[in-house]
């Protein structure tokens, strides 16, 4: 069916990897991090490496910033091979995880660092420095200590830390892992305001597929140092290539080639959304089964249903009659939904 | 029940127990200002300044003095260099047998002074290195070396690792990573594992009595002076100096360290 998507045009790909392998430990046993990666990623992309911990996804963006260095194959930023460039010669900058700011600078000497160390006057630096500030909405914070901010707070600090110097690539580590929910949507939409302002290529790393989905313009999924699927969101949600894809990225349905059959597509792994899935009567359909659980969401149900010898969860928006637990109810679908895997990992 | 104040009998065994400790530096001082000179009469016959006139006029005492100080230099700063080297080598990598080679460097303050003092004498005879300023500074440094990588390891560990990385990340090199991130987060743990370590050096007697050649450093200067009957109090005078000189630097190190925790790690 439908091979993996390949990327949006690209006029010149920010980063390049080919054939990209990162290997811990002893050669003879090696631990795969990053195993045969082959990635493209068009500049001017909001781009999400999707994953679960240890997938690898951490180690790829190391190896851009150049904190790694390949085992295997080689990475190119705008067309340059960077395996001999150290991480200080790159222009490439991050966002790290815990933020990883100057405990004993005040913000603004944090955000000016960039310009420091390259050698421009002070007076120059603060000035860059507010603009940072008041590009993350922090003006008048200048003068505090790291210690001083909230969480949020200093997440917009790394990140003006990291934009003064105004690197073509910001790399972005799980940015909003450590937010409450609230601010976490709330960051979201700043951050994808503020890329779509700045036009360049941001590469942002996390475990949370909503996140990811919400997001970026295409993503990579990632598991056990592979890349499982790359695609936009919705290629991805909708055409799982794999079974991890589909049980990783959303909630879908992941269906083993005997009930595939069942529900008349072909013998093969397959995924249906539970939003493609329509509760009936049981007179009359082909397919029927018993509600086992049903779990409120909000703005509708997710029941369980166990027929074929397997469970599927369907979901009943809000204001639909809810079949309750023990009933038998017939399960109706557009054939189309039913999307069958290529692959298994 | 809980009661915020103590009992009687604690706290009176408390006062007696911190009397005997500090009432003998009390009389050491007393001791300096005696008009009694051959004997140590208790209450003193009476009171003089006399004795910092005599001790400041002794000839032998400088040498003793300039070289106390220089050897407390030379090893501390020995310490400080290597100290932090081990210290960052211990933190920042992982390999085969690190923990052993950890206990390794903790090792000379564990020992007994006298075995790292024999052990040391011998050492430098079968490499015909002969006794001189330099074994005392060598000695002084085995365990200088363990109050600044104790301090220094401390610190790395509550530095918040990225901050290194954010520095090269943001363009610095290795030079202006140390200068700018590193040295400013480990400069007071430093400061204190030089002063803590410069106090030690300073009053150290058993590893210097193995390791001198002809030479005296300060505190054995006191005690060959001790069993001398002549104008004992001068040695109380130097016994003040010696407090002062290490007294000081481990107070300083003790406020370098305590608030260590608000300047390193605090951006986690």
């Amino acid at each position: 069916m439908s091979p993996a998507a390949p990327s949006p045009a690209a006029p010149s790909p920010a980063v390049e990897f080919r054939s990209v392998s990162r290997h811990f430990g002893p050669a003879t046993a090696p631990v795969k991090a990053v195993d045969g990666v082959d990635l493209t990623i068009a500049e001017g992309s909001f781009f999400a490496m999707l994953g679960p911990s240890g997938s690898g996804k951490t180690t790829c963006l190391r190896l851009i910033s150049g904190f790694e260095k390949p085992t295997a194959g080689s990475i190119r930023i705008f067309g340059q091979d960077v395996s001999d460039i150290p991480p200080n010669r790159r222009n490439v900058n991050t966002v790290f995880q815990d933020y990883a700011l100057f405990p004993h600078m005040s913000v603004r000497d944090n955000v000016a660092y960039g310009l420091m160390v390259k050698g421009v006057d002070r007076r120059t630096r603060d000035d860059r420095a507010e603009e940072m500030l008041s590009l993350v909405k922090l003006d008048g914070y200048g003068d505090r200590k790291p210690a001083q901010l909230s969480g949020g707070q200093r997440q917009r600090v790394a990140l003006a830390r990291a934009l003064v110097n105004e690197p073509r690539v910001l790399l972005l580590d799980e940015p909003l892992g450590a937010l409450d929910l609230k601010l976490r949507e709330a960051m979201q939409d700043e951050l994808k305001t503020l890329q779509a302002r700045l036009g360049i290529t941001f590469i942002f790393v996390t475990h949370d597929q909503g996140e990811a989905l919400s997001m970026a313009d295409s993503l990579a999924v990632f598991n056990n140092g592979r890349i499982a699927q790359i695609g936009t969101p919705a290629q991805v949600y909708a055409r799982p290539r794999t079974r991890f894809v589909a049980d990783f990225v959303g909630s879908s349905n992941v269906l083993p080639p005997d009930v595939t059959r069942a529900f008349g597509g072909p013998a093969a792994w397959s995924s249906l959304r539970p939003e493609a899935l329509r509760l009936t009567a049981p007179d009359g359909v082909a397919l029927s089964g018993t509600v086992t659980t049903h779990r409120y969401l909000g703005a509708g149900n997710r029941v369980t249903v166990a027929t074929q010898g397997t469970e599927i969860s369907a979901l009943v928006p809000a204001g639909q009659p809810l079949p309750e637990t023990g009933a038998t109810v017939g399960i109706a679908f557009d054939p189309a939904a039913l999307h069958v895997m290529e692959g298994e990992g | 029940m809980h009661s915020d104040r103590a009992s009687i009998g604690l706290r009176l065994s408390a006062t007696a127990g911190l009397l005997f400790l500090h009432l003998p530096i009390l009389v050491v001082f007393l001791y300096a200002f005696t008009t009694e000179e051959k004997s140590y009469a208790f209450p003193p016959p009476g009171l003089t300044t006399q004795w910092f006139a005599v001790a400041w006029n002794r000839a032998d005492i400088w040498p003793p003095l300039y070289l106390s100080l220089w050897v407390a230099s030379v090893s501390t700063l020995l310490a400080l260099i290597l100290g932090t080297l081990v210290s960052a080598a211990m933190v920042q990598s992982r390999f085969f047998g690190r923990d052993q080679i950890s206990l390794l460097i903790l090792l000379p303050i564990a020992l007994p002074g006298v075995i790292t003092g024999m052990s040391l004498r011998s050492a430098f005879s079968i490499m015909d290195i002969p006794f001189s300023t330099l074994t005392i500074i060598l000695g002084h440094a085995t365990f200088c070396i363990v109050i600044v990588y104790n301090n220094a390891v401390a610190r790395f560990r509550r530095l918040s690792g990225g901050i290194l990385e954010a520095s090269a990340d943001l363009g610095a090199n290795s030079f202006q990573t140390f200068r700018h991130v590193l040295l400013p987060n480990l400069g007071s743990a430093l400061l204190a594992g030089g002063m803590l370590a410069f106090a030690l050096s300073f009053d150290e007697v058993i590893v210097t009595t193995f390791t001198a050649g002809q030479q005296s450093t300060l505190p054995i200067w006191m005690l060959q002076e001790l069993v001398r009957p002549r104008e004992r109090p001068v040695t109380n005078v130097v016994a003040i100096v010696v407090f002062l000189a290490t007294f000081f630097p481990i107070l300083i190190a003790y406020y370098l360290t305590r608030d260590g925790a608000e300047t390193a790690g605090s951006g986690k």
